[in-house]
């Protein structure tokens, strides 16, 4: 039974539009030219590729559902009351197979010394097996090393395989289209000669399916980046927190987009008391200390919940609605910026001699707005996106150590993080957490940070030729 | 000049009373003296006596806007509003949810604040102008490429990592300074060392590649075209008009920030334990002590506004093309 959070509609309607924008965009070719020239860059399309893993997993991870109740007798189905995702089922291995505590990247033992009962009933203090992790090995301390190598070595040949079988197929399609013959267009992918950087491309590809057919090869048997207080695997935990990440980075700049776009033209447009109003607006919120803002914010929606706590019907929906909160909260702090520009641009667009045409004829405001404005001003907005996009997830983590950011039971890197950081004190140390949650943080916004420099450089004219 | 400085000050008044109110409506409005003394007294279940008492205990029982029960002007300064939030204009911030005076509170704790921001800022405007020099002078050849790359990638780590990582590494692995924790006096500066260096190094990618951005920016400009005409050297081009002419951007933009260098940082303060403002405010976040937190917003967006003429006024005095009006 499938459920729908509100997080879960935005994401698709951000989807629909993106798609309709892209289709849109392909039918016009002042639209899709920057875009192009995006994809002729090489660190760009990478990124934009690592990019797309990571949207994947996202929205796989947005299907939620109620599962059905296997164990039933009666005739009509029942459903559980916990919410699974599409993700949950395909990582169902991971998700169920819990330890009892930490344990460290690929252990068979448990991190901490614990009574064990010898058959012969006597007891010693020592490392306990752990349930899942290695438990096909009859003895770990000698084998352990050997099998993990040869998964590692399956993994990268099986992942090396898939990427030829890839490389030579794709190859063969654009020899096909551009009929040409095969070798001649291997030369041209490998000297970078083609309009679009496949070899580029097909590097990062590669990285990525070996990279997952390893990880893979070895989560089957292994909790590849160990397991936590309660013995969740981290890996587990780390993709989970993609979603949260993604929705933060894009739902924020949604919700505040249409009023950064009205206010900003609204301003630049009339001017008068409407632009002295919305400066005023502008500058009042942005003196208030962003952080101290949505600490606020949260605290009062802590005090809406706990005062209606009949309303929700779920933990999961609670944490849902707080999301939501955050990116609106978080929008509140960040529109000024986008609108600011707007009205600046707006005041240079509006003396322009197309717009004054327009309204020598006796267009209305808001068609002028819409149809002269707005497209004129698409190229800031796309920019502001992508630009606030790696600083939003960077955000989230810092918030939720503040204690303000998502609701402590939702996955995300900064409840990582956060619930991590005093185990760096122990001895030995329990890294993992923090190294799992910080990688998985900084391909994402490395990748976002890339592609969103190709997007300026692509979307600016100013900067076009620039170094 | 002063006339100017003077109308900016009027203008900052209404922006002033606009946080104030914002403040005012979500700390009281939308959220009512009598959630807060649920969420402070803990249990669901506390008893109307209680909750009564605490709000009188901190003045919350009067009426929000309008007292209509006592005489005269006490009609308006009787209330919630006067007394939280209009006395906040006269810097008088009243005392904490827990009863203790927050503006005795802020003046102790600004200074630990200081310690860290004003190193850290010094420090990091030296080693940051530097580095973004050197790129700029080095531009497109493999120093400039490999910089830009490995500022690119230090900006897309996050800060908490720096933080997290220095503190293990100097802290627990080198024994190096204490890991967190604040001393009085001079014997405070082993505990700073970290947190700023931390700081230094959080920035780096960010600020060296912005004011990289800035230098090159200046090196395309007709003066230094006719400076390498001249005959002068490289470096002299470089030292004597790009740095000059790039400093202005920076500085004005350093400006802004100053005010706020009071505050110190949310995050850097509470993970190295310093007694600071910035750690006050997460303090009091995290025990829900509603007086400070109102008192830190009002607080930090005077700041602000305090950067922002500081901002225009220093536009003026280092670019005499800028006019005031």
């Amino acid at each position: 039974m499938p459920v729908i959070f509100i997080t879960d509609a935005f994401i698709f309607l951000l989807l629909f539009m993106v798609l309709g924008f892209a289709f849109y965009a392909s039918k016009h070719e002042h639209l899709s030219s920057p875009w192009k020239d995006v994809a002729r860059r090489p660190i760009a399309i990478s990124a934009a590729i690592i990019l797309s893993v990571y949207v994947l997993i996202g929205l796989l991870d947005s299907l939620h559902f109620h599962p059905k109740l296997e164990d039933n007798k009666s005739s009509e189905t029942i459903y559980s009351t916990e919410i699974l995702s599409v993700l949950d089922i395909v990582l169902n291995d991971l998700r169920t197979n819990t330890e009892r505590t930490y344990s460290s990247p690929l252990a068979s033992y448990a991190f901490a010394k614990e009574m064990i009962d010898q058959p012969d009933g006597k007891q010693i203090r020592d490392y306990p097996r752990l349930k899942y992790g290695g438990a096909h090995l009859d003895d770990p301390e000698s084998q352990a090393s050997d099998d993990i190598t040869k998964r590692i070595v399956f993994g990268f040949m099986v992942g090396i395989l898939i990427s030829v079988l890839m490389f030579t197929l794709i190859v063969s399609i654009i020899s096909k289209k551009s009929k040409s013959t095969f070798k001649s267009t291997l030369n041209k992918c490998i000297q970078n000669d083609l309009e679009i950087p496949w070899y580029a491309m097909f590097i990062t590809t590669s990285i990525i399916i070996i990279t997952i057919s390893c990880i893979y090869n070895l989560a089957q048997h292994y909790h590849v980046f160990g397991t936590d207080k309660v013995g969740q695997d981290v890996l587990y935990q780390s993709l989970k927190s993609v979603r949260t990440g993604l929705v933060i980075g894009t739902l924020t700049t949604l919700v505040m987009l249409p009023f950064a776009i009205m206010m900003g033209l609204m301003a630049g447009y009339f001017r008068g008391w409407i632009d002295d109003v919305i400066q005023y607006l502008y500058t009042t919120l942005n003196s208030i200390p962003g952080v101290l803002l949505i600490a606020a914010s949260i605290l009062l929606l802590q005090v809406y919940i706990s005062n209606n706590e009949a309303d929700f019907t779920s933990l999961e929906e609670r944490a849902d609605l707080r999301l939501l909160f955050l990116c609106i909260i978080l929008g509140i702090t960040s529109w000024t910026g986008l609108c600011r520009l707007l009205r600046a641009e707006a005041l240079k667009l509006r003396e322009v001699d197309y717009v004054q045409a327009a309204q020598a004829f006796g267009v209305g405001n808001l068609s002028i707005m819409l149809r002269y404005l707005l497209p004129n001003v698409m190229h800031i907005v796309m920019i502001s996106i992508v630009l606030d996009f790696s600083g939003l997830v960077l955000a989230e983590a810092v918030l939720s150590y503040v204690g303000v950011g998502v609701d402590p039971s939702m996955y995300s890197w900064g409840n990582m993080i956060n619930s991590a950081r005093l185990e760096i004190a122990r001895d030995p140390v329990v890294w993992w957490s923090l190294a799992a949650a910080f990688i998985f943080m900084f391909i994402l916004v490395l990748a976002a940070n890339l592609f969103s420099d190709a997007v300026r450089d692509a979307f600016d004219p100013r900067l076009r030729g620039e170094v | 000049m002063m006339s100017y400085i003077l109308r900016r000050i009027a203008y900052a008044i209404p922006i002033l009373i606009g946080v104030n109110v914002i403040t005012f409506v979500l700390f009281f409005v939308v959220n009512t003296p009598d959630d807060m003394a649920r969420m402070q007294l803990g249990a669901k279940h506390v008893s109307e006596a209680a909750i009564e008492k605490w709000k009188e205990e901190r003045g919350y029982d009067k009426p929000i806007l309008w007292n209509s029960e006592v005489g005269s002007t006490d009609k308006i300064t009787d209330t919630i509003f006067f007394q939280n939030s209009v006395k906040l204009f006269l810097f008088d911030f009243g005392r904490s949810d827990s009863g203790r005076d927050i503006s005795y509170d802020i003046s102790k704790r600004m200074w630990p604040s200081l310690s860290i921001t004003v190193p850290s800022l010094i420090l990091g405007l030296m080693a940051y102008i530097t580095f973004g020099l050197i790129l700029a002078f080095f531009r497109g050849s493999y120093i400039d490429v490999s910089g830009v790359i490995l500022c690119v990638a230090m900006m897309s780590i996050s800060g908490l990592f720096y933080i997290i990582g220095g503190q293990f590494l100097i802290g627990k692995v080198l024994h190096l300074v204490p890991i967190s924790g604040y001393d009085t006096g001079l014997n405070a500066i082993k505990f700073t060392i970290l947190p700023v260096i931390i700081g230094l190094v959080g920035g780096v990618g960010a600020s060296t590649r912005w004011y990289r951005t800035i230098f090159l920016e200046e090196m395309g400009k007709d003066y230094v075209r006719t400076a390498k005409a001249k005959g002068l050297s490289e470096t002299i081009v470089l030292y004597r008009h790009v740095l000059m002419n790039g400093l202005i951007p920076i500085l004005t933009g350093v400006v802004v920030i100053l005010p706020s260098l009071f505050i110190g940082s949310l995050v850097v303060e509470s993970f190295f334990a310093i007694p600071g403002l910035g750690s006050y405010t997460i303090d009091a976040i995290n025990s829900q002590d509603f007086a400070i937190v109102r008192s830190m917003v009002f607080l930090g967006s005077v700041l602000y506004i305090i950067g922002l003429i500081l901002t225009d006024i220093s536009y003026t005095l280092v670019d005499p093309r800028v006019r005031l009006n």
